[in-house]
């Protein structure tokens, strides 16, 4: 008996299909999104904590603020160099979209890359995109 | 060390005292930062917001329209044409519905036609707050009757709860029924699948404005502080003979009406 060659050849094929999914994108690491920053987040130079928080932890302060919006009426946030916030994920000025008001550039692009789909634009709107 | 019990009483006199100093640390760990949440500086506060309706200062619903309007257009309420998907805040309603218990088979001619606004009573014990499992609606330190619409579930029983009607379902994505340049971008709109009703305009008392219908109304609307006995609530309940709508369940509606 000799089924060698039917064994090689089931094997390569087996291999090929295994690996296939990853074959489009060998040798080539998506690069790490660079968040865009407007010219009124860029003006106004930090964000409501220090960069690596805000990376880290932001979803924690937007369920603070909502909690303490809704459920307190509390709506002024003043961070620990004294600059004061308006406690809002989408309307007005100091709101997170009050500075980064070009969402699809700068929350989207990084959710899109890892991959989360928050369901807070089911209800909030989105800001009329402006192109940077 | 040999262990002993005095070695052992002094080891635990000290984690005690440790513990008893903690808080003094916490307290020093606080000031060093300055964070803080609280609120607006223009905040209008009351102990128990109350609404007076002067039904003899309305004419048609010609003098309801705008206070419809007004709540509508801001909160981004659709308009919706199936009757039994539509979404109100605030509207109107014949006297038999509004006061189905003081109903006489002879009703005067005037309130008899009538057209009364109906908004959310904002009871002083809301049967909606009781039935709701996850406190979605919950009752507020000024009296208001909120909705917290991250955390519906949309079960319904506060619908089923309230005696009044005042709250609606969203059956359908209100944004399939409003238009981009209808919706206001400060006002989240709803989702399918959560209740809502009025807030006595919260997001706008939170920065010093009257609710949006007040100011709409020309004067058939006051709005302020039940506990308050100088309010101007008060002045008119105190001149004025009032009705409140089902006042026999026992909710303690916050909105009356001079008749
Ligand atoms: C006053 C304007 C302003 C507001 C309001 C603001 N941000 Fe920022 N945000 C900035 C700036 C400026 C940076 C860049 C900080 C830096 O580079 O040190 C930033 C950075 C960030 C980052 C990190 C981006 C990165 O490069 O990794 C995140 C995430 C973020 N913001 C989210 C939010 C959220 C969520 C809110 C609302 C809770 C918010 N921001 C409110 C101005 C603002
Ligand atoms: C630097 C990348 C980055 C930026 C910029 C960013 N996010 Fe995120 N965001 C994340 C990551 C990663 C997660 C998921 C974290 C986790 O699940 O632990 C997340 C989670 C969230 C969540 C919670 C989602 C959920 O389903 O629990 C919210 C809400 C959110 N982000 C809002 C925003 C908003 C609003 C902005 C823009 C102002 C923004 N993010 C910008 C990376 C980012
Ligand atoms: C079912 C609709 C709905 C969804 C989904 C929703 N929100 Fe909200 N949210 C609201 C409404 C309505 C308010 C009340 C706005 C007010 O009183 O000004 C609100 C208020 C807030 C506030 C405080 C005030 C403001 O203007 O932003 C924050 C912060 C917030 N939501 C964050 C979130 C985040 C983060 C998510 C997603 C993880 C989310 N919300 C999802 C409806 C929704």
């Amino acid at each position: 008996m000799n089924d060698k060659k039917w064994i090689i050849t089931g094997l390569v094929i087996f291999v090929m299909i295994v690996i296939f999914p990853f074959l489009p994108n060998f040798g080539k690491a998506v690069p790490v999104p660079e968040p865009e920053l407007t010219p009124e987040a860029k003006a106004a130079g930090t964000c409501v904590l220090p960069k690596a928080e805000m990376k880290a932890g932001h979803m924690k302060i937007l369920d603070l603020w909502r909690d303490s919006v809704v459920r307190k009426g509390k709506r002024t946030y003043v961070n620990d160099s004294g600059k004061e916030f308006n406690m809002s994920l989408s309307s007005g000025e100091k709101s997170c979209i009050g500075c980064h008001s070009n969402k699809a550039e700068f929350c989207d692009r990084c959710h899109d890359y890892a991959s989360v789909r928050p369901y807070c634009w089911d209800c909030h709107n989105e800001p009329k995109e402006k192109k940077l | 060390m040999k262990n002993s019990r005095r070695n052992f009483l002094k080891i635990a006199g000290i984690s005690a005292l440790g513990f008893g100093v903690e808080p003094v640390f916490d307290a020093f760990a606080v000031s060093e930062g300055q964070e803080e949440i609280r609120r607006n500086k223009n905040a209008l506060t009351g102990k128990r917001w109350g609404m007076v309706v002067d039904t003899r200062k309305i004419h048609s619903s010609h003098d309801l329209e705008p206070m419809i309007e007004a709540c509508h257009s801001i909160h981004n309420v659709p308009k919706i044409p199936n009757e039994n998907h539509e979404i109100k805040w605030i509207w109107e309603e014949e006297f038999e519905h509004v006061f189905p218990n003081k109903g006489n088979e002879y009703l005067d001619e005037r309130n008899k036609q009538l057209p009364f606004i109906v908004l959310c009573n904002h009871c002083e014990n809301p049967p909606c707050v009781r039935v709701c499992p996850t406190k979605a609606t919950f009752k507020r330190e000024d009296g208001i009757v909120m909705m917290d619409f991250h955390r519906c579930i949309g079960c319904r029983f506060c619908m089923a709860g309230c005696p009044y009607g005042s709250r609606s379902f969203n059956f359908r994505d209100p944004r399939d029924f409003l238009s981009n340049d209808e919706t206001d971008p400060l006002f989240p709109t709803r989702m399918k699948g959560v209740v809502e009703k009025c807030n006595f305009c919260a997001e706008r008392l939170a920065v010093g404005k009257m609710p949006a219908c007040v100011e709409a109304s020309h004067g058939i609307l006051a709005f302020g502080d039940l506990n308050d006995s100088d309010s101007n609530v008060r002045k008119l309940l105190k001149s004025n003979y009032t009705i409140r709508r089902k006042q026999s369940l026992g909710t303690g509606p916050s909105v009356y009406y001079i008749v």
